[in-house]
């Protein structure tokens, strides 16, 4: 690492936890930056909300649970996390069972959540 | 303007790859830096070494070694991506029993440190793909 200045950044969530690697690369990117002490939120917009799914269970695909790596992100100092209200209510979620704790945004809220930060990584 | 970039499709797959080899030299011709292009998941098949294209196809690989070798860009592909889709290295592959390594040497083998750090050193960080 550089001793450059730290830069935030805002994590964008935009496709479903298993239909792709996109979802665990996001989540790989997110741990990482954490792991080097940078600042990272999240935001989950569009299909991306159905990561957020509860109960998620990824046995018969082999692949690692997304839901339970979600849970872990608190551990690693990752606290602000903000839904796409509108897609979360198109699929019916309830976020109150959601593997993390998060806040809801409008489209006109997710557009001053986004100009607030230095990078927009999108996944 | 110091820019890197995030590729996270496969070449073989839609245009994005393409698109981010020629951002890349658009950026340069206009006299900004690369400073690093960073490839995640099926993004780092952009390093295949031995992928054969329609010979009525542009392969982009030719760009990305212009970009190495012409202006010394740093081509860096995720280890954990690059083993799942078995891009591997002369030490990756001794290291795990393969028959030989599968990328091109322009690419270098690094962790996802160096996509914090291009987030960290650059004033632009464009994602392609996903």
């Amino acid at each position: 690492m550089t001793a450059a200045p730290k830069k935030t950044v805002l994590i964008v969530l935009r496709h479903s936890p298993y239909g792709s690697g996109l979802a665990k690369a996001a989540l790989d990117a997110a741990l990482a930056s954490a792991a080097f002490d940078q600042a990272v939120d999240l935001l989950f917009i569009g299909d991306g909300v159905l990561q957020l799914q509860p109960d998620q269970d990824s046995t018969s695909l082999g692949i690692k649970n997304m839901g339970r790596r979600l849970a872990s992100l608190p551990l690693y100092d990752i606290d602000h996390v903000y839904v796409d209200a509108q897609a979360a209510a198109r699929y019916n979620m309830d976020l109150s069972k959601a593997p993390l704790h998060t806040r809801q945004l409008d489209d006109h809220e997710i557009h001053q959540l986004m100009v607030c930060y230095d990078h927009l990584l999108g996944f | 303007m110091i820019y890197s970039l995030l590729v996270l499709s496969s070449p073989f797959s839609g245009h994005c790859s393409r698109s981010a080899a020629q951002f890349a030299h658009c950026v340069i011709a206009r006299g900004h830096t690369i400073h690093r292009i960073f490839f995640l998941d099926a993004g780092t098949l952009a390093s295949a070494a031995s992928s054969v294209s329609a010979q009525d196809e542009d392969t982009s690989l030719r760009s990305w070694s212009e970009l190495a070798g012409q202006h010394g860009v740093d081509l860096a592909i995720c280890i954990t991506s690059a083993l799942k889709h078995g891009m591997l290295d002369q030490v990756e592959a001794d290291r795990h029993e393969r028959p030989c390594a599968t990328i091109n040497p322009l690419f270098t083998v690094s962790g996802l440190g160096q996509l914090v750090d291009a987030c960290a050193s650059s004033d632009r960080l464009i994602t392609f793909g996903g």
